[in-house]
């Protein structure tokens, strides 16, 4: 045996006793790329946050300051940009989770094993195209001499003109997430054996009963993930509020995009985006609360 | 003649447990059921045996109304409940995999029945505690599913269908998946309970030995179709046709004058002494010796080619056991009588209320 296979075998032997140091291997590239990547540019941007920009030269003064902060509690626009994000994210999260419980259960439960596999298949489809090329075909369908009005007035309904605004962004945020939604809910529903519907049924329990007490605690931390998905994406999003939006549908990401690109203020715009995680970081707590991580 | 069914048929519906009538039921083109009758008498440990894909275990989901049979009647004490939804029949069902709701405790999972029909509060908790008593898991009436052992939970599992008080109580292989000594004292465990509560229990085994102890009588599944229905010393002793004598308990199929007749292991004895009047003798060899604790089982082939199987009580301590060592000669002796015939009229002489259509 030459010497180079003697320690690959005794190497091999050295990991084969020593687990810790075998998962220590397989762990460190991926918590390399953790560490340096993700949570030293978080550190950053919460450092940035307490910085200000010079109004003189542009440049960034490395001093500590409440100011950002404080602008951005103090200023009206900001709290109103605020509560229009979080009131969006929680509407599209509840619609979505209103059109996907029915769904997921249809594809679960009751369709056979070949539409299965369709209706998934129909779900992750709108994922393969663009994200703007989706948004834009939303702005054909809702303009003024698009789609909808279109039938509108084939039906002699009243036309309806939904493009720019509010209720625009909200059907739009609610098509884009829904797969995001369906898709934790569908496993989770499928993780409930068919026997405990059947146990359900069997101790005198109609369908309301049973969705109640059986299905509904089951499920719910897939809805809880389903919402963590549309809730974050919403809340960070600032396209479908520049394209679909009106004229006052600014979202905290595009008081981001505005102070950081074209207001150049980078601190600014850091204090807004730590605002965002903050949002995210409470709604994780509550969901924690109300016990949707219990199962995991 | 009066057929013993006829009579039991007029039987007023109070009597009347469950009676099936030209029931099929079909998954695709496959026929999980085809045809068949079947009556189950009130208060009667009624076991359903065949092996796995033999239509036992559709028939008791269609008793239970989780399946719709495409075909027949189902009546419960006289009534039809052919389209009537699980959660209006009198009828609990004991889940094979337990299927206990994972996030309520025992005491959740057991009252559950109770609650969905609104029972008073202080009556729910005083009923939950007979019940659990009766099975013994009042100590962990507090317990999730998951903190218990497959054998807890199938108490549970019981208890949570008994405490509805149902008409009929089905039980699908409850015991599967235990291991042989919490088996044994399960069986004994639902035979006394049964005894207790007093109402019609069907049980779906694949277990010959569970349904020979357990039963009142026992119908025997062949793909579909119930090949022999009646007490189990009935089927054992005289078995309907060559499959029912080869799955309940072991059989020799022998050649007699007017046809072939099933001869149990136990009715054949090892004998090199004098000869007897009356008894069949043949000899041969043994191939094989098995040592099973309460009896020794022996493979012999006689010379006539025909290979037997030879049980004998090992009553009189061990050294018999290397008496008959394989390879040696020996002769078998037995009686003719007990010899059961493997005829077709057989079936409808079972003497009991049903007859097992499409039998042979």
């Amino acid at each position: 045996m030459s010497v180079r296979e003697v320690t690959r075998e005794r190497l091999g032997a050295a990991l084969w006793r020593r687990p810790w140091l075998r998962g220590a291997l397989i762990l460190s590239p991926p918590l390399m790329w953790f560490l340096v990547v993700y949570l030293a540019s978080l550190v950053a941007l919460l450092v940035t946050a307490f910085f200000s920009v010079n109004s003189l030269t542009g440049n960034i003064a490395y001093q500590w300051t409440w100011s950002n902060f404080s602008q951005i509690f103090t200023q009206s626009v900001y709290g109103t940009i605020i509560l229009r994000t979080v009131i969006m994210a929680v509407l599209v999260t509840v619609t979505d989770a209103v059109i996907a419980l029915p769904f997921a259960f249809f594809i679960a439960k009751i369709a056979s094993r070949r539409s299965r596999q369709a209706f998934l298949a129909l779900v992750f489809l709108p994922l393969w195209a663009s994200y703007l090329a989706r948004v834009y075909a939303w702005i054909n369908i809702l303009s003024n001499h698009g789609v909808l009005p279109s039938i509108e007035s084939h039906l002699g309904l009243p036309i309806t003109n939904l493009a720019y605004t509010n209720v625009a962004m909200w059907i739009v945020f609610s098509y884009l997430w829904l797969p995001f939604m369906i898709v934790p809910i569908y496993g989770a529903f499928e993780r409930v054996p068919d026997s405990l519907l059947e146990a359900s049924a069997d101790l005198g329990a109609g369908s309301w009963f049973t969705f109640r007490q059986i299905l509904m605690p089951m499920i719910l931390p897939g809805i809880v993930a389903g919402s963590i998905f549309t809730f974050s994406l919403t809340l960070g999003d600032f396209i479908t509020p520049l394209l679909i939006g009106g004229s006052s549908s600014n979202f905290i990401g595009n008081a981001i995009y505005d102070s950081a690109i074209n207001g150049g203020d980078l601190p600014f715009a850091a204090a807004l985006a730590f605002v965002s995680i903050a949002i995210m970081a409470v709604y994780l707590l509550l969901a924690r609360l109300a016990g949707a991580f219990d199962a995991i | 003649m009066t057929e013993p069914s006829t009579t039991r048929e007029n039987a007023t519906s109070s009597e009347q447990g469950i009676l099936l009538r030209g029931i099929t039921k079909r998954f695709g083109s496959h026929e999980a059921v085809s045809d068949v009758d079947l009556e189950v008498y009130r208060g009667e440990f009624f076991t359903m045996l065949g092996p796995s894909g033999s239509g036992k275990t559709t028939l008791l989901r269609l008793i239970a109304g989780f399946e719709v049979p495409d075909a027949g009647t189902i009546s419960l004490r006289g009534v039809d409940v052919t389209g009537t939804p699980p959660y209006q029949r009198g009828v609990n069902t004991v889940f094979q995999d337990y299927a206990l709701f994972p996030h309520f405790d025992v005491a959740r999972n057991v009252a559950y029945g109770l609650r969905v029909r609104r029972v008073k509060r202080t009556e729910i908790v005083a009923r939950v505690k007979t019940a659990l008593e009766m099975v013994q898991m009042t100590e962990f009436a507090t317990r999730r599913p998951a903190q218990l052992s497959g054998g807890q939970r199938q108490r549970v599992a019981l208890a949570r269908a008994i405490i509805n008080e149902p008409q009929v109580l089905l039980l699908d292989e409850p015991l599967g998946a235990l291991d042989l000594k919490l088996r044994q004292e399960m069986q004994v465990e639902l035979k006394r309970i049964q005894r207790q509560i007093g109402i019609t229990f069907i049980y779906v085994t694949h277990d010959q030995e569970e349904a020979l102890t357990m039963s009142d009588r026992l119908a025997v599944f062949r793909s579909g179709r119930i090949e022999q229905i009646g007490p189990p010393s009935e089927v054992y002793e005289r078995p309907a046709s060559e499959y029912v004598a080869s799955f309940v308990g072991t059989s020799n199929v022998i050649e007699v004058p007017d046809g072939r007749a099933v001869l149990r292991p136990e009715k054949i004895e090892i004998s090199n002494g004098p000869r007897t009047e009356g008894r069949t003798y043949a000899a041969g060899s043994v191939i094989d010796v098995a040592y099973l604790g309460m009896v020794t089982r022996f493979s012999v082939r006689l010379d006539d080619g025909n290979t037997m199987t030879v049980a004998r009580q090992n009553s009189s301590g061990g050294s018999q056991i290397n008496v008959v060592a394989p390879e040696s000669r020996v002769t078998l002796s037995w009686d003719l009588n007990d010899a059961f015939p493997l005829t077709s009229h057989s079936v409808v002489e079972t003497q009991l209320g049903v007859q097992a259509k499409g039998a042979i």
